[in-house]
């Protein structure tokens, strides 16, 4: 492993860390799609900035982007607390607009000026060793100092507000009831992950951010018993994921961001099935030997592994 | 106990619309303190909705809900919630001990850490439910009936004056109905008051000392023997008299 290798396998990880202590409360809360919305509604705001000053600079960009991102997720919560609509809908209802608003800005107004969206918003974790910049007298990579910075944001939101955190997640009605200002968390749950997604899109791909806030998160409430746990196992996962897909990407010269992506399907595959206690084999065993004592007593546990040969043989 | 005489809640002229359709409408009713009372009524009374409105979980679009003599934002320490089973996520991770635990959190806020007064309520909640066997137990891994001794657990932990119960006895074996009976009518012997939504109109009279009969406006509200009276239930689930007797009518 290379220089380059370490720096990109670095920018993954820490990306993962991020977006691995913001997911579970996500996943839980049934709102994983989220992200996917901020990835999307923040085109018009890359486009806004660019048509107001003439400047493709990422730092303005990012600016623009993390005012639609923010104004995505306090228009989904708007929408849901109405009532009239579920979580699902409100997503679904939020970010074509944005979305549409964005691509209408590009076709109508920026054509011409060449808006790469790719280099501008969605980057590429490949290119992360050669972004870099200068913080005094070294050459930093910007993509792991993004990253860096969206760990800190996000390891400070949810070691502050831990307790109003779990109790959201678990049981929204008491946090309010208990005057954990329940909505309040919510809403700085939401703002925390869109400034943590923005902040990262330019520097690793949208796609890759996507992953890492939902895959590692359901993947990792398969093993856990306590939400700290799934916390720490959804980070696990994403640097594993990090690891195994930058290699196999170089092994098998392909993308490296594809290959993570896959591996943390991959392992959420692995624990769906042998989780256990709540993994499918374990399921299975388990109706087995249940099927296996109510339905034939005099059976012997030799014929309990395949209760369906046994039962149409008999 | 300086309230002997207070309410322990007082609902006046309460209203409550989903997108502009009314569930309630001028809901009026006392409960003192110190009583076991039952919420009850045919499906779509609004008997949830009832609770959630004395609980601020809903907007009122008109009335007035005044707890403990005060408004709830003064009391929301002695009041607890146990909320609808069928409502609570089962695949959350979390332990039946840290469930109890955040029956402090109204007394502890964001921030402050759970010290030896906060042990001794959840040491006491937990040995009163009888729970001790399950507290690292992951909630999934619970029955219907040791999850509902779980979150009423969390209520008594809380130490609150106040207990609201959302249909305390669905998904629960008869041995855990009749044990959980039992705990909340020594809660009010202790002086607390218990306001549960119950929907087993057999059962109402033997388990509860006072009732609100609900149809989306309080038909009937005192103690139970007034209130569940047949020509009451008849106007409730608006059926003829004759066909009224409790046993029928419970379903």
């Amino acid at each position: 492993m290379n220089t380059d290798d370490a720096i990109i396998l670095l920018t993954a990880g820490t990306l993962a860390t991020a977006c691995g202590l913001l997911g579970p409360f996500l996943v839980l809360r049934r709102q994983s799609l989220t992200s996917d919305a901020i990835g999307h509604a923040v085109l018009p705001g890359v486009v806004a900035m660019y048509l107001l000053t003439g400047s493709r600079s990422s730092l303005l960009a990012t600016l623009g982007a993390a005012a639609f991102g923010l104004l995505c997720v306090l228009a989904i919560d708007a929408l849901r607390r109405t009532r009239l609509l579920g979580t699902d809908a409100a997503i679904a209802l939020t970010f074509p607009a944005l979305f549409s608003l964005g691509v209408l800005g590009v076709s109508g107004f920026a054509s011409g000026a060449h808006l790469d969206l790719d280099s501008t918003i969605y980057g590429e974790i490949t290119f992360a060793p050669f972004r870099t910049m200068s913080l005094g007298a070294v050459e930093f990579p910007r993509p792991l100092l993004m990253t860096l910075l969206a760990v800190l944001l996000a390891l400070g939101f949810v070691l502050l507000s831990w307790r109003g955190l779990q109790t959201l997640a678990f049981d929204p009605e008491f946090a309010d009831i208990a005057g954990l200002r329940g909505r309040l968390i919510q809403r700085l749950l939401l703002m925390v992950s869109a400034i943590v997604a923005v902040i990262v899109f330019d520097s690793v791909g949208a796609i890759l951010v996507v992953t890492f806030f939902v895959v590692p998160a359901a993947a990792a409430q398969l093993v856990a018993n306590r939400l700290d746990t799934m916390l720490l196992v959804s980070v696990a996962i994403g640097w594993v994921s990090s690891f195994v897909g930058q290699r196999a990407a170089v092994a098998y010269d392909s993308s490296i961001a594809g290959m993570i992506g896959l591996t943390t399907v991959g392992c959420f595959l692995l624990l769906r099935l042998l989780a256990p206690r709540r993994g499918l084999l374990w399921r299975w065993l388990r109706l087995a030997r249940r099927r296996d004592n109510t339905g034939a007593p005099a059976r012997t546990g030799a014929d309990s592994a395949q209760p369906k040969n046994t039962s149409a043989s008999a | 106990m300086s309230e002997q005489h207070q309410l322990a809640l007082q609902l006046s002229n309460v209203e409550v619309s989903y997108g502009g359709r009314p569930v309630l409408r001028e809901v009026s009713f006392d409960i003192p303190t110190g009583v076991l009372a039952a919420i009850v009524g045919p499906n779509g009374a609004g008997k949830s909705t009832a609770l959630k409105a004395t609980l601020g979980l809903v907007p009122l679009t008109n009335g007035d809900v005044r707890i403990l003599g005060t408004t709830l934002r003064a009391n929301r320490r002695r009041v607890a919630y146990v909320p609808q089973q069928d409502l609570v996520t089962k695949d959350f991770p979390i332990t039946a001990i840290q469930v109890v635990e955040m029956g402090r959190y109204p007394h502890r806020g964001w921030f402050r850490r759970l010290g030896a007064d906060d042990d001794a309520a959840v040491a006491e909640a937990v040995e009163r439910t009888g729970i001790g066997a399950l507290l690292d137990e992951p909630l999934d891994e619970l029955s219907g009936g040791q999850r509902q001794r779980v979150f009423l657990a969390r209520a008594l932990a809380q130490r609150a004056d106040l207990l609201v119960l959302d249909e305390p006895f669905t998904a629960v074996d008869t041995r855990t109905e009749e044990a959980l009976v039992d705990l909340l009518a020594e809660l009010c012997a202790d002086g607390a008051t218990v306001l549960a939504v119950h929907h087993d109109l057999r059962t109402v009279a033997e388990r509860f000392d006072h009732a609100v009969l609900l149809a989306g406006t309080v038909l009937a509200a005192g103690e139970v023997s007034d209130v569940l009276t047949t020509e009451a239930l008849a106007r409730a689930y608006g059926l003829a008299p004759r066909h009224t007797e409790p046993a029928r009518a419970a379903r």
